[in-house]
């Protein structure tokens, strides 16, 4: 697959601007669907996955052919995400840890305030209460639970799309998951 | 489980990512086997990654490529021909100059279609025949377009014609006689006329 995506990649560097559309058919789904996933509203989420593949073809010719395409569109993609989440948040500092919470901070506050009432998620069905679950998550773990479980990446390969240490993209998952677990054993 | 050592919860995540080392295994191992709280803890998370993982594979809106092909900009196919054009000027120059030469030179044999010849005395014009008289002498070049020539009588100089024939039956031509009928012909005729007329004015300067 890479070779052919290789391929393509080179006719549209020659010019060759159909022969993107194989490339945006190819990888349109989980580049969507980490962007669904992320901001959780579908019409955001297509524009983005768009501006993410127009990203992509105008920066091309950065592109280095002996990696891996999907890491390089995913690194596009989730970048963009995470610019459209900070706009929408209210400008005060979030990263700051909250003192006396062992690495909470606050966005761990917002997205518990922001839970709806139990017998409101326990009517959830299945699916509809995964995408919430997920959305209840701070944007830092959401983004790696994503890539690990939905897109079902390697480590090192989050480790490469995120652009940060191996040892920090394990400590967000296990963060992830333990803070996934508490609000599903809180029903 | 407030009890237990804190690495323990550690060691369980690094068993979930699938890179424990084997003491650190062992270690959890045996320590999970006394711990009701610990095996709870480890049932909840392998729990919820099983919870994530059944998430359905969200569709994507239709006519997607689509879209997004209509939003790629188009000013990437330009600069490309600008590359190549930049990249290879002496090309592009060689071809405007095919371009102009070969549009001169056919416009050139399209005006020439009307039948005409060079002004002598002594010829005789019947239709598009040229008619050397018999007992007549014409001095001089004789150029025929689009029409023949006949000779009866004596011509002092070259005989040329474009697009016709030349019929003589007693003729005394001191001159070349010429016939140029196909577009290359004559293509070729009027390079080396034009040769010629500058070699007569090179010889004339002199």
């Amino acid at each position: 697959m890479d070779a052919l995506v290789n391929k393509r990649i080179k006719q549209v560097l020659k010019g060759d601007q159909h022969a993107y559309s194989d490339i945006v058919s190819l990888y349109q789904q989980k580049v969507y669907q980490v962007c669904f996933r992320m901001l959780n509203n579908q019409h955001e989420a297509e524009d983005i996955a768009q501006e993410a593949f127009i990203r992509a073809y105008t920066n091309l010719h950065t592109f280095d052919l002996e990696r891996k395409f999907s890491t390089w569109l995913f690194r596009i993609a989730t970048n963009l995400c995470i610019d459209r989440i900070r706009k929408k948040k209210p400008d005060y500092y979030l990263d700051a840890e909250v003192t006396g919470t062992d690495g909470l901070d606050l966005y761990s506050q917002i997205s518990s305030n922001d839970r709806l009432p139990e017998e409101e998620v326990e009517r959830m069905e299945l699916q509809e209460r995964i995408q919430y679950e997920i959305s209840c998550l701070p944007d830092k773990y959401r983004m790696v639970i994503i890539l690990k479980y939905i897109e079902e990446l390697p480590l090192q390969e989050i480790s490469d799309v995120l652009d940060m240490p191996l040892g920090t993209v394990k400590t967000r998952i296990h963060r992830g998951r333990e803070a996934l677990r508490k609000q599903l054993s809180n029903l | 489980m407030s009890t237990c050592p804190e690495h323990i919860v550690q060691y369980m995540h690094e068993y979930l990512d699938g890179d424990i080392s084997r003491e650190h295994e062992q270690e959890l191992r045996a320590h999970m086997q006394n711990c009701k709280d610990c095996q709870k803890h480890m049932q909840e998370l392998t729990s919820t990654i099983a919870f994530v993982k059944s998430a359905a594979v969200i569709e994507v809106p239709p006519n997607f490529v689509e879209q997004v092909m209509q939003r790629l900009p188009k000013r990437k196919m330009r600069s490309g021909v600008q590359r190549w054009l930049r990249r290879h000027p002496f090309l592009v120059a060689a071809a405007m100059f095919c371009i102009f030469m070969s549009a001169s030179l056919f416009s050139g044999y399209k005006n020439d279609q009307e039948f005409s010849v060079t002004k002598q005395p002594n010829l005789q014009v019947e239709g598009q025949t040229v008619i050397v008289p018999e007992g007549k002498t014409v001095k001089g070049d004789i150029v025929v377009k689009n029409g023949d020539i006949v000779v009866k009588g004596a011509v002092d100089g070259n005989i040329t014609v474009i697009n016709g024939k030349y019929m003589a039956s007693t003729a005394n031509v001191t001159g070349q006689i010429e016939e140029v009928d196909e577009v290359f012909e004559w293509l070729w005729y009027k390079i080396k006329s034009n040769a010629k007329s500058a070699w007569s004015f090179i010889d004339k300067n002199e």
